[in-house]
């Protein structure tokens, strides 16, 4: 089958969930969902032998091709990594879902639904060759994300990370498209490959360092570095299984994905490296340091998701100064990238299993509050196993993988020392040092993680559940991704040969021509070198600190909340928010009056502008008709009405004032030799008096008290300008015939086609009949409208005498 | 003659659109009412006002002395259309008295916090 309609067998098999919650509600949903990134995971793992020889797929399908958009599906070692990632771990996740969301309770369709919807989005960022159709997966997985999140939607807590989560990674998402089209406008094609081809002429172009930092923006956001990792912890409100896939493994990772995939492309800038380097490091430091002062363990995870993110970042910034250097595989700056990958694997084994756990303390004690739990280890050995491995594989203890990947993280960060360019030669020994201070408090929060939820004193009377170990089937995923924590510090070089290789080989494609040149070989022991005193290092001063946290722990408390970056997005989002409501208070007024200004004033402005551009505007005067006294009297009583009509004092003048307006407008259609129309206009001008008069006069609820309009100058001036703009527009167009006039056509046939004598007739029933069927539809419609008016009132004071 | 014709229509919408932005409700539809007859005038206008003979075919006129029969249809159009507008806006605004009590624009804008 085609592998790039093997990203929508998720969403496809999503069609099927509601049918199968609604018909087979007996069975978990969750079993039948079970089954698809299973399928997944075992076919792609059928392409791992070929992929780890160098091999590649690529498979294509036109989506829009007048604009040259199409999905392609490009499986290579990186790509094929994060694809058994996403299947995996997520067959895993579903698996524990299955016993942690209960069937009767939990709205399981919406649940595995938006979780199929994320898949395949997943799937489409990790193998799409394409920026545009990336970008579109992307920000599917924002959309599925803040669904995920949102699930338990009545919760106000919720709502709110959902909304946070959304705001801060589709803003990155939107940079990230501007970065992309720069690159498609320097590169000339959508194509990833075809971009990092021509990567050295890239570098040189005016536009090179924009699309640089607004892909950053795209990949800091998502994958939850410093300043922007403040959505992570709130998405932890999302149900467990979400936090282990989306929030851990998977989605959070993209950004980590996109950062190493155009590692290619943007290596050979400085800039490029110093950011991912120095915002990774930070980020790492930054997290690990305030995972202390959490209180949820969830909350903990989050943080400390956020610093092994910031961890991975940072080593990608360094496989970045590789391409500084010539025979770059021979020094010790080959590791960084190998690192990167190897450490993403682990992470997501110990950091899906202390999710889970996480999950399972949440589900048999009742609280994820770190200070209510505790000597839970004789309640739940299994769990407390799978956290004690887990935890102490984040903390880089062997045997456990986090020991190798830590490791050969501080080998990459120290063999910055062998870097010289970009005044590294200066500040290489702060990377080091801060690794260090970040292992540290990883060490601590590690420790604290497990060892305040599982050990020390049992307080059942804090707890609003009575603590139990977990049921079989929640602790088979756990379980597993322990045993793989502990089985990969055994086999890491049958790991780093099947899935690292491959991967470091897409990244660093100007280094290895294939993965079997990637010249790396993990050991646990490598006799006493600076990374093994660093790391004892962390072990001592860290479990000093460990010891003694309950003394210091409370120095957290003093970090005022109020200059939190948390803070500073509130206030954002209210001043947007209030910004913008306050902004279209200004011109949404609530008055008629206040939009017909805008209207009026825009037109005249519109009207003139078009008429003095085009210069269309001219006088004529050899077609003028001559001026009667007749007519002049009959303007001048016109005039004269309307001038009353502005100066009225009563209603009443006015009414009688605009009649004889009307009644001027008739006997002007006399002399301008248009009796239908004079006779139309008296008929309908005495009507239209009369009704007038019903109306307001002989209502009995008008207020006597009838003022004279005051004069508002504002208002004058708009009246102005429509009656000059109008003035000018009759001239105008009274002395412009830029085509001849349809009449003489309508006066010439009017007899021997339509037979009849008067023109004005014939035309409205014979050659324009629609039109006057349709006026005479207005005044129906009109008729009608009136009619419902005047019942409404009825029905209306009928119901209220019901209601008393 | 057609000149002092564009004048006084340019009038006429002065005063229409003067009304049309008070405040009082029937002013607004006496508004509209003056700038109907004003739109009708301008159609007229832009036909030229020439023409010795009304558009009635009649035998002794030629072609070229009938005025212009085309304005004269669409302005029959449109005072037909102009009086429907005009006695539905007069029934709503009849309506709104009668409901509301006022036919101030202003306290016509519905409530004053609607957020």
């Amino acid at each position: 089958m085609s592998l790039v309609f093997l990203i929508f067998i998720p969403i496809l098999a999503a069609l099927f969930i509601p049918l199968l919650f609604k018909r087979l509600g007996q069975i978990h949903t969750g079993w039948f969902v079970l089954m698809v990134p299973a399928a997944l995971f075992s076919y792609y793992a059928t392409r791992l032998p070929s992929v780890m020889e160098g091999g590649t797929y690529v498979s294509e399908f036109s989506w829009i091709p007048s604009l040259d958009i199409a999905f392609v599906a490009y499986l290579d070692g990186l790509s094929l990594l994060f694809t058994l990632l996403i299947t995996g771990i997520g067959a895993l996740v579903v698996l524990y879902s299955i016993f942690y969301l209960d069937k009767h309770r939990e709205q399981l369709h919406n649940f595995y639904v938006y979780l199929l919807i994320f898949m395949s989005a997943m799937l489409g960022v990790v193998q799409s060759d394409h920026l545009i159709t990336l970008y579109l997966f992307w920000e599917l997985t924002s959309i599925s994300s803040f669904l995920l999140i949102a699930y338990w939607y009545t919760r106000d807590r919720s709502r709110f990370g959902a909304l946070k989560s959304m705001m801060i990674t589709v803003f990155g998402g939107l940079m990230m498209l501007g970065g992309f089209v720069l690159l498609s406008v320097m590169g000339g094609t959508y194509s990833i490959r075809e971009l990092i081809a021509q990567a050295p002429e890239l570098a040189q172009h005016d536009f090179f360092i924009w699309a640089l930092v607004l892909v950053l923006l795209g990949a800091f956001t998502k994958s939850a570095q410093f300043p922007f990792y403040i959505w992570l912890p709130d998405a932890m409100e999302a149900p467990t299984p979400v936090s282990a896939y989306l929030h851990s493994a998977t989605m959070v990772k993209a950004g980590i994905y996109l950062v190493a995939r155009l590692t290619p492309i943007f290596a050979l800038s400085e800039i490029w490296m110093w950011l991912v380097a120095g915002v990774g490091l930070f980020t790492m430091l930054w997290a690990s340091f305030f995972a202390l002062k959490q209180k949820d363990l969830k909350g903990i995870l989050a943080f400390s998701t956020v610093s092994q993110l910031g961890l991975i970042m940072s080593l990608l910034g360094v496989a970045a100064a590789a391409y500084h250097v010539e025979d770059a595989a021979e020094t010790y700056l080959k590791y960084a990238a190998f690192a990167a990958i190897f450490h993403l694997i682990n992470h997501a084994t110990f950091k899906g299993s202390l999710f889970m756990i996480a999950g399972i303390v949440d589900h048999e004690t009742g609280t994820r509050d770190i200070r209510k739990l505790g000597g839970l280890m004789s309640l739940m050995p299994v769990s407390f196993t799978v956290a004690l491995i887990g935890s102490l594989s984040m903390a880089g203890l062997p045997p456990f993988n986090g020991f190798l990947s830590k490791e050969m993280f501080l080998t990459a960060m120290l063999s910055l020392q062998e870097f010289e360019m970009f005044s590294m030669d200066v500040w290489w020994v702060l990377f080091p040092i801060i690794a260090w201070i970040g292992s540290v408090f990883t060490f601590i929060y590690s420790l604290y993680f497990v060892f305040h939820t599982f050990a020390g004193k049992h307080q059942p009377e804090e707890l609003p559940k009575q603590a139990h170990e977990a049921p079989i089937g929640m602790l088979i995923s756990p379980v597993f991704l322990a045993a793989l924590v502990v089985l990969i510090f055994f086999i890491p070089n049958l790991i780093g040969d099947w899935l690292v290789k491959p991967a470091v080989a897409a990244i660093q494609p100007f280094l290895y021509d294939s993965p079997q040149n990637v010249d790396i070989h993990v050991a646990a022991w490598h006799g006493f070198n600076t990374e093994l005193f660093m790391a004892l290092g962390i072990f001592s001063i860290g479990g000093l600190m460990f010891w003694t946290l309950r003394k210091w722990q409370h120095l957290y408390d003093l970090y005022p909340d109020a200059v939190s970056l948390n803070r500073l997005y509130d206030e954002m989002m209210l001043l947007s928010g209030g910004g913008a409501n306050r902004f279209s208070r200004i011109y949404m007024t609530g008055f008629i009056r206040s939009y017909l200004v805008y209207m009026f004033s825009f037109m005249t402005f519109i009207v003139l502008l078009t008429l003095f551009l085009t210069e269309a505007f001219q006088v004529d005067f050899s077609n003028l008709a001559p001026i009667g006294v007749y007519e002049i009297v009959i303007l001048l009583a016109m005039v004269g009405a309307t001038l009353t009509i502005l100066g009225a004092k009563s209603r009443l003048t006015a009414i009688i004032a605009l009649g004889a307006v009307g009644y001027s407008v008739a006997l002007l259609f006399v002399i301008f030799r248009a009796p239908d129309l004079a006779l139309t206009q008296l008929v309908i001008e005495t009507i239209s008096v009369a009704l007038f008069l019903l109306a307001f006069y002989h209502l009995p609820q008008i207020s006597r008290k009838e003022e004279r309009m005051k004069f508002r100058f504002g208002n004058a001036l708009v009246a102005l300008g429509v009656g000059v703009t109008m003035t000018l527009v009759a001239l105008s167009a009274h002395s412009q015939k830029a085509l001849p006039s349809i009449s003489e056509f309508y006066k010439e046939t009017v007899y021997k086609e339509a037979g009849g004598g008067n023109i004005v007739n014939v035309i409205l029933v014979d050659y324009r009949g629609f039109d006057t069927l349709f006026e005479i539809a207005v005044l129906g419609i009109a008729g009608i409208g009136i009619i419902t008016m005047i019942r409404l009132r009825l029905t209306k004071k009928e119901g209220q005498h019901e209601n008393k | 003659m057609e000149i002092v014709m564009s004048v006084a229509i340019g009038l006429l919408f002065m005063a229409a659109v003067y009304l049309m932005l008070s405040k009082s409700l029937i002013r607004i539809i006496i508004g509209t009412g003056l700038l109907s007859h004003g739109a009708h005038l301008l159609l007229l206008t832009m036909g030229g006002l020439g023409g010795t003979a009304p558009p009635v075919v009649a035998d002794g006129v030629s072609v070229s002395d009938y005025a212009d029969p085309l304005p004269q249809a669409l302005i029959l159009t449109a005072i037909v259309i102009s009086f429907a507008v005009t006695s539905f806006f007069l029934v709503l605004a009849y309506r709104a008295y009668q409901e509301l009590g006022t036919d101030n624009m202003e306290l016509l804008r519905g409530t004053e916090d609607y957020e």
